[in-house]
């Protein structure tokens, strides 16, 4: 349809001088809510993308990661969708089952992730590590690892695995450090916990608001403070069982009518102009370092040692039953 | 019955059948939709049924509680007059209408760990309390709520001809005869309405609950929807869930209905309200008391969240204030809309008399889960046209049903004393059609017209609602912006625009109420 429609305007094009705006090719990717604003990413990336693409670059947010994954697996074969940008890891194992997924094109770009990168499907944009984010005027002695922040009298508040990908991550995080152990970590975490969110936006809000002493969020949010706000005070604390990671990838619809367009724009976005947009709006580490290295700022950051991650098939398997031993643990 | 029925014009039954369609299929078509494309409904474990037990206790709680503590201070208002009250009566309204979780930040500034509440008994050398848990989840409630029940009272009150009350004084009535005589009959017609919704309102209740509730404890029926969406992607339990939910709401409904007395006052000249019965010492006292410890509960919160956002009203960023112009057009447009299928249907409602099926189809929307109705409706609109250019003409449609239930509490009981009052006199003068609706209808009706087309306004302003499943960065309505901000850590730029976003909501509210607001002397 769109194809018949783009050469009929084609043709039309040497008599109508308004025609070829109309006619370049639309490419549609979804995203979630936070990469379209204003201050996000968005408006930099279709900027320079369409400077040289010679297409028209349509954003369409829904929610979150989750929600976006949500409308693809609605919407199957029948979506508009030419690219998706912002699943993460914990939901790849169900994005690749899906079927709905093409290979992406293969790239020389040089990953700065803390891990080796070779999934067929999934490009990986950004990263972060999450991490329990603190005030260091409120707190004087910052817990080592999440024994000690069990033991501890601080408090904490966390976002709810079952809508949230923070939550998600952070149930994750206790199940591969601790293994049979998680539910145990989590008993002790209980009284430790102010309440669940949830979202990260509340979590976060509650933290400022000072409702806790810590907050799930990542390595990286501390930067937001220091470079937007000149507020040096917010620090993440290292965990010795090292911290879990939450890569955001994008991918190609198998369905899509564009492909050659969708490889380029996925090509594109492990280059210098797509790459550099992100610490400064998304607040979390660019797949690829650009030239110039990371933001002022970043290097005061936390960097842990030793990173986790389930292997999506491992993620996707003890999934439910960390929920359950986390709801029982906390249902107490 | 038949005679009743006579002076139904043909124009007028369609409205009402319409308006009736229209809402019983924005609640049920979404939800087939959303079965249909499970391909079948699943069964409910364990954890979804004591999702189901805590939603059931919390919202009998925050019911009762709320509309236990609106009888006295309705009656307060109603018999007291003072300077400003009709500006702290809008003002009360606030709770009620602002977002979720813009309420609880103000909520937790008074009474969180780190709020005046626990700062003072801190002070004081007492121990801090915690609000997370049921207490928590109750006392949220009861912050929302409690400003409608009030409101919905207030009306009652105020619909008591004043010749009632003159007669009252004449027998030598004290409070007690007055209320046993008076007030207590008109309790029993409209309080069983205000229980239903409230309980109702709280049943689909989920962040409120989460946040406060402290944990996976505070599990309600809409939280476990949620996660069968998008954690579980099973979309048979979700639709499970929510039909739960309906079948909950439309039993409580017919209940309600049932127990809900029609109070047969007769009408009255329209005199403003004297109450000689309240000119004593004590009940003065009691009810300044009384007003002054409702207005602390609920601005309280409000003057926290004003405080925090209005240093950064002047700085918010473009994209804030289009998105404010976006909201104020869906209100507007969803206010004409809800008053369009909220009159006929009260009107059809009084005039049937025994007949509950238009007064429970009416309490739907309430019961209906936000994620199933924006996934059905999804499901159904995609074929036809793109979800982006649909979202602000399916996000009034939405916020229009959604604030049907509050317009018709305000409007029945008012449109049932009309119709028992009127209804022979201008049968008998062959009045009918827009002549009645011009002279007869809007004029009598214009207390709680006034009123519900206040509170769909603000309620269509502050409803995050549906838009979220469907809109891009060129559609955001005030309330999804205001998301998106605290989603990229500018919480100080979010709390601006909750400050513009209760402003605009009270200021739409303040207008459209002016006749709910007429004084009653003492």
């Amino acid at each position: 349809m769109r194809t018949t429609h783009l050469s009929t305007l084609m043709l039309a094009g040497s008599l109508a001088a308004a025609a070829p705006a109309a006619a370049a090719p639309v490419l549609t990717v979804y995203t979630y809510d936070s990469f379209v604003a204003e201050w996000g990413p968005g408006p930099t990336v279709e900027e320079a993308f369409e400077a040289d693409c010679g297409c028209d670059l349509q954003f369409v947010a829904t929610g979150d990661g989750a929600a976006l994954l949500a409308r693809l697996l609605l919407e199957g074969e029948a979506t508009e969708a030419d690219v998706v940008l912002g699943l993460d890891t914990s939901l790849t194992a169900r994005a690749t089952a899906s079927g709905l997924f093409a290979p992406r094109p293969a790239t020389d770009a040089a990953f700065a992730l803390p891990v080796d990168w070779t999934d067929p499907t999934f490009l990986p944009y950004d990263w972060g590590w999450f991490a329990f984010v603190y005030d260091k005027t409120k707190i004087d002695t910052v817990p080592a690892d999440f024994e000690a922040l069990a033991a501890s009298d601080l408090t904490i508040v966390i976002e709810d695995p079952r809508s949230s990908t923070p939550g998600l991550g952070l149930l994750l995080w206790v199940k591969k450090a601790y293994g049979d152990r998680a539910a145990e970590i989590w008993q002790g975490l209980a009284d430790n916990i102010v309440t669940v969110t949830p979202g990260w936006s509340e979590a976060y809000g509650l933290f400022l608001e000072g409702e806790a002493d810590m907050v799930l969020s990542y390595t990286t949010s501390p930067a937001y403070h220091l470079i937007a706000e000149g507020d040096d005070s917010k620090a993440a604390a290292p965990f010795a069982e090292g911290h879990y990671l939450q890569v955001e990838v994008a991918a190609k619809l198998k369905s899509s009518q564009n492909g050659e367009l969708a490889d380029r724009f996925l090509t594109f976005m492990t280059t210098e102009a797509f790459q550099s947009v992100i610490p400064g709006t998304n607040w979390m580490y660019p797949a690829v370092t650009p030239a110039a290295g990371l933001p002022k700022g970043f290097e005061t950051l936390i960097r842990p040692e030793k990173s986790l991650l389930l292997p999506q098939a491992e993620a996707a398997s003890v999934r439910d039953a960390a929920l359950a031993e986390w709801q029982t643990a906390l249902s107490r | 019955m038949a005679d009743r029925a006579q002076p139904l014009g043909a124009g007028f039954r369609l409205s009402a059948g319409g308006a009736a369609t229209l809402v019983a299929a924005l609640t049920f078509l979404p939800l087939a939709a959303v079965l249909a494309r499970a391909g079948g409904i699943a069964m409910l474990g364990p954890a979804d049924w004591a999702a189901v037990r805590f939603t059931l206790l919390q919202s009998t709680l925050s019911a009762a509680i709320s509309l236990a503590l609106a009888v006295p201070v309705a009656r307060a208002l109603a018999r007291r007059q003072f300077r400003g009250r009709g500006l702290l009566i809008t003002l009360l309204g606030a709770p009620f209408i602002l977002p979720v979780v813009v309420a609880v930040m103000g909520l937790l500034a008074i009474f969180g760990r780190g709020g005046l509440v626990n700062d003072a008994l801190a002070a004081l050398g007492l121990g801090r309390v915690s609000i997370y848990g049921l207490g928590g989840v109750v006392l949220a409630h009861v912050f929302f709520n409690l400003p409608l029940a009030v409101r919905l009272l207030l009306q009652g009150w105020l619909a008591i001809p004043a010749e009632r009350f003159r007669l009252a004084a004449a027998l030598g009535f004290g409070p007690a005869e007055v209320a046993r005589h008076l007030e207590r009959p008109m309790l029993k017609a409209l309080a069983p309405g205000i229980f239903a919704t409230i309980f109702l309102l709280c049943l689909t209740s989920f962040a409120t609950a989460l946040i406060l509730g402290g944990g996976p404890r505070a599990t309600t029926v809409e939280l476990a929807i949620y996660q069968a969406f998008r954690f579980d992607f099973d979309l048979g339990r979700a639709a499970a869930l929510a039909s739960l939910q309906l079948a909950l709401c439309a039993a409580t409904a017919l209940a309600a209905a049932r127990f809900a007395a029609p109070s047969a006052f007769g009408t009255g000249l329209d005199r403003p309200v004297a109450r000689w019965d309240a000119r004593t010492g004590t009940l003065r006292a009691l009810d300044t008391g009384l007003i002054a410890m409702a207005a602390l509960f609920l601005l309280a919160p409000l003057a926290a969240v004003a405080l925090s956002g209005l240093p950064r009203l002047a700085s918010l960023p473009a994209p804030v204030w289009a998105a404010a112009c976006r909201s104020a057009l869906v209100a507007a447009a969803s206010t004409t809309l809800t008053l369009a299928l909220a009159l006929p249907m009260a009107l059809a409602v009084a005039r049937a008399g025994r007949v509950r099926i238009l007064e429970t189809v009416g309490m739907l929307p309430l019961a209906t889960s936000a994620l199933v109705t924006g996934t059905g409706l999804f499901l159904l609109l995609r074929p036809m046209a793109s979800p982006a250019d649909l979202a602000l003409p399916v996000t009034v449609a939405v916020n229009a049903v959604m604030a049907l239930p509050f317009a018709l509490r305000s409007l029945i009981p008012a449109a049932r004393d009309l119709e028992a009052g009127y209804g022979r006199l201008a049968q008998s003068l062959g009045m009918r059609g827009i002549a009645r609706l011009r002279l007869l209808t809007v004029p009598r009706l214009r207390r709680p017209l006034g009123f519900a087309a206040g509170l769909t306004a603000a309620l269509s302003m502050g409803d995050l609602g549906v838009i979220a499943l469907y809109a891009d960065a060129d559609r955001a309505t005030l309330p999804l912006e205001l998301y998106r901000l605290m989603g990229a850590y500018r919480m100080a730029d979010a709390a601006g625009a909750a400050v513009l976003l209760l402003g605009l909501s009270l200021a739409a509210f303040w207008l459209l109420d002016r006749g709910g607001r007429a004084n009653a002397g003492a």
